[in-house]
């Protein structure tokens, strides 16, 4: 497992490179901007990448994550890649729900079913 | 024992992200002095930082020479806090639904969504530049049919 920043590591499952925040609350912009610049490395690294999010630290986050996401998902689609949420904790679950995001984005219960779930393999 | 005596603070403080962290130590901690639950705690820290951000990039348009007044209460039932700044004020009104159609796919917007789903009391002052929000302890909020149909 490599650390790209303190911010997230980065794995390589089957195919999948999968993305985990280390960080149990996303607060500050400075912390958005650094996870942005992170992510956005890693998917300019993968090209067509199969990108897993895995939030199994996370227990609080604000509403500019939401806007990060969204980001982070315009730029994997670009690209002709996909994205996928993991290991979200119930309480920010609520917050997808409450913002309807759960209709925009792929949400997994877990990392491997996430992985697991991009058809078209590289 | 602890005290029933309601706890208080008010603070003055820099218009910048960084600074909501003291004040919302002290709500918080207040809090699970007075026994609110976890889902309280987690609610009401979104909510005020949810406010506090856009007290300071949309109301005070991140002047450093303005300040963010938050001013809070915590007693046995209830946590009520009040957030203002020295902008010149909006109207909630304005602010299209984060929920619906093109708006979905914008990356801002969803902080007043969030306060008002997660506070039982959630409103702005005339002027808009101060909103004042109340959490009852352990009680559901009414009308978050969002939540319940998923």
């Amino acid at each position: 497992m490599a650390a790209i920043q303190p911010r997230v590591s980065v794995e390589y499952l089957e195919g999948a490179t999968v993305v985990a925040f280390t960080d149990d609350k996303i607060l500050e912009d400075t912390d958005v901007r650094a996870l942005r610049e992170s992510i956005e490395a890693v998917i300019e690294q993968a090209g067509r990448v199969h990108l897993v999010l895995d939030f199994r630290h996370v227990r609080f986050l604000s509403s500019a994550v939401l806007g990060l996401l969204i980001r982070v998902s315009k730029r994997v689609a670009e690209q002709g890649g996909q994205l996928k949420l993991a290991n979200i904790h119930p309480g920010i679950y609520e917050v997808f729900k409450i913002t309807r995001l759960t209709n925009i984005f792929d949400i997994y219960e877990s990392v491997d079913s996430a992985t697991q779930s991009f058809a078209d393999r590289r | 024992m602890a005290s029933e005596a309601p706890i208080h603070g008010s603070i003055v403080v820099q218009s910048k992200a960084s600074a909501i962290s003291l004040p919302c130590r002290q709500i918080l901690s207040a809090m699970e002095e007075k026994g609110f639950a976890k889902d309280d705690v987690f609610a009401v820290h979104l909510a005020v930082e949810e406010a506090f951000v856009n007290a300071v990039k949309h109301g005070n348009k991140m002047d450093p020479l303005k300040t963010v007044t938050v001013d809070y209460t915590v007693d046995e039932e209830k946590v009520e806090i009040a957030i203002e700044d020295q902008g010149v004020g909006f109207d909630p009104q304005s602010i299209p639904d984060p929920r619906v159609g093109e708006n979905l796919y914008r990356p801002e917007g969803r902080g007043l969504l969030l306060m008002s789903a997660y506070m039982h009391v959630f409103e702005y002052n005339e002027r808009g530049n101060g909103v004042h929000m109340v959490r009852y302890k352990d009680r559901p909020i009414a009308g978050r049919s969002d939540v319940a149909a998923g």
